[in-house]
């Protein structure tokens, strides 16, 4: 799937709930299910700056697509670094850098989270297409 | 006194609805919504006779200086101040706490001198003496906390020196709500000639404060903790130290006679007023006080006592709760966490239920370093909150654990 077909999905599957109770149900549910990252990489290195609770973020590159593990203190960020995780891993950094993550407006994440918590959700989509950008430059330098 | 619906029936704000569902407001610690009577106070400054106080000879300046004018004497005679001229307005409690720090550090403060703060501090009264402990090559020292929240009286003891130059020290704390020991501390500081500032943000819309009895040589706070306006606080010092003292900003109206040799500088209050002061907030603060001396200053602090206690009982006794603070002396503060739920998670919920609280450090990270957590959940109430919505906070926290686990 392209990035915007899994974006597409993700509007669909938040559009079932009305109630923003239940939207956030499914944001715990994914903060659940999110594949531990690699404890060694739980360290101030891969922290996010920005963001009211504790935000870690890997990429992993294997030359041609950058992987992303993630962890969070809490459980609604781990939901919403999940979602993350889904539209933006396993994509090359072209692709990275090229994304228009229209789903946040969508879905209403970024109205119904207060501004700090908002500000951490574009501090993590920042550090992913920073990652992206540098990963890019390496390759080509290479 | 009125009874609790019409009191929620003077502050406009309560009875409106978020996300669909009553308002429940408990973060009056961070501010305090407003009664009717502030905001068509500070109306009727800009629909009837707004213009720049202490300038002009025409009709309005006159009026708003007035207005100005009486509302330093309605803040003297809240807080029984010997004279008006003791009685200074500031942009709140971080603005005075900077301003004495400021005029204290290069009126007296010497390289190895002390300045004795606690553990309990906000921010704002750690962060300007750092400063000036910084510009002056002096030492800050911190009064211990035991794992109720109080503070330890004989480690204050121990600190206390010849070294010493001032207690700076709060009287309750924002983030576990404890009620500090003034008498104690502050005739322990004065045996040894050390003035004391008391930050008074957390306590004076609790409760009846009187300087002159409480002897404290400063005292601070903010207008918009005690159901006034924002951008307003108080700055009293004893005549004796404003007197001593030389003003931490220059500016207008703050001068007696400028020539570019020299300044001399305004009496007081007026030395310590430097430009176009926020009249409009003042005159809303007086509204405001005015306002709590009409609901009565002895009944808001019965009722927020019984609040409390209810409060304290109804999350006691929700297993994985958790209360930090538990000093036998307290605001109406709560501060919590569920086990192993971030307290994001249980704000971010609760605030779906229409619930506003205070997550995070609550601009205290000493404290939170002292119980090795990362932030609370801080349900601060007030005499407008009912045990109806105590027990929305309750039902709400419960439905938190039930989502997380």
């Amino acid at each position: 799937m392209t990035i915007n077909e899994i974006q597409d999905k993700i509007i669909d599957e938040f559009s079932l709930f009305d109630d923003w109770m239940d939207k956030y149900n499914l944001l715990i549910d994914l903060g659940k299910e999110l594949v531990p990252i690699d404890p060694k990489f739980k360290v101030k290195d891969f922290l996010i700056e920005g963001c009211q609770s504790k935000v870690w973020l890997h990429p992993g590159y294997d030359g041609n697509v950058i992987t992303f593990t993630a962890d969070s203190d809490a459980i609604i960020t781990r939901g919403i670094v999940a979602l993350l995780i889904k539209v933006l891993s396993n994509r090359t950094p072209e692709e990275i850098l090229s994304s228009d993550l229209y789903f946040i407006e969508k879905i209403g994440l970024r109205q119904n989270l207060s501004p700090t918590r908002s500000n951490g959700l574009l501090s993590m989509v920042r550090q992913m297409k920073l990652y992206a950008m540098a990963l890019n430059a390496k390759k080509q330098i290479s | 006194m009125k009874d609790i619906a019409e009191i929620r029936a003077d502050f406009p704000i309560l009875s409106r609805t978020v996300y669909d569902k009553p308002l429940v407001y408990f973060d009056n610690g961070a501010t305090t919504q407003k009664p009717q009577c502030v905001i068509d106070a500070m109306n009727s400054v800009y629909t009837s006779y707004n213009a720049n106080i202490h300038r002009g000879v025409h009709f309005l300046s006159d009026t708003s200086s007035e207005a100005y004018e009486n509302s330093r004497e309605n803040v003297r005679s809240f807080i029984n101040a010997g004279s008006r001229e003791e009685v200074i307005f500031t942009s709140g409690t971080t603005g005075s706490i900077n301003g004495i720090a400021f005029s204290l550090g290069e009126k007296y403060i010497k390289p190895g001198d002390e300045i004795i703060i606690s553990f309990l501090e906000h921010h704002a009264n750690i962060v300007p003496w750092q400063m000036m402990c910084q510009r002056k090559g002096a030492v800050l020292r911190v009064i211990p906390i035991n794992d109720a929240g109080e503070i330890i009286l004989d480690e204050y003891y121990k600190l206390l020196s010849s070294k010493t130059r001032l207690v700076s020290i709060t009287q309750a704390s924002n983030a576990l709500g404890t009620v500090l020991p003034l008498n104690e501390i502050i005739t322990a500081a004065h045996s040894v000639n050390v003035p004391v500032l008391v930050d008074g943000a957390q306590a004076i819309q609790h409760g009846v404060v009187d300087v002159k009895k409480m002897d404290c040589d400063f005292y601070v706070f903010s207008g918009h903790k005690i159901y006034g306006p924002n951008g307003i606080g108080i700055l009293y010092g004893k005549k004796k130290w404003l007197s001593e003292l030389d003003p931490f900003q220059g500016g207008g109206d703050m001068v007696d006679r400028v020539t570019f040799e020299k300044t001399t500088y305004n009496e007081l209050p007026f030395k310590f007023e430097a430009g176009t002061m926020n009249y409009p907030a003042a005159i809303g603060m007086s509204a405001a006080l005015d306002y709590v001396l009409s609901i009565g200053r002895e009944n808001i602090a019965a009722r927020e006592k019984e609040l409390l206690s209810y409060a304290t009982e109804r999350l006691s006794a929700i297993k994985r709760l958790r209360i930090y603070g538990n000093a036998s002396d307290k605001i109406s503060i709560i501060s919590f966490l569920l086990k192993d739920i971030h307290q994001y998670d249980t704000g971010m919920i609760l605030d779906k239920m229409g619930i506003a609280v205070r997550t995070g450090t609550h601009c205290a990270q000493p404290v939170m370093d002292r119980y090795c957590i990362d932030g609370t959940v801080r349900a601060s109430i007030c005499f407008y909150n009912t045990r109806e919505e105590i027990d929305s906070l309750a039902t709400g926290i419960e439905k938190v654990i039930s989502m997380f686990s």
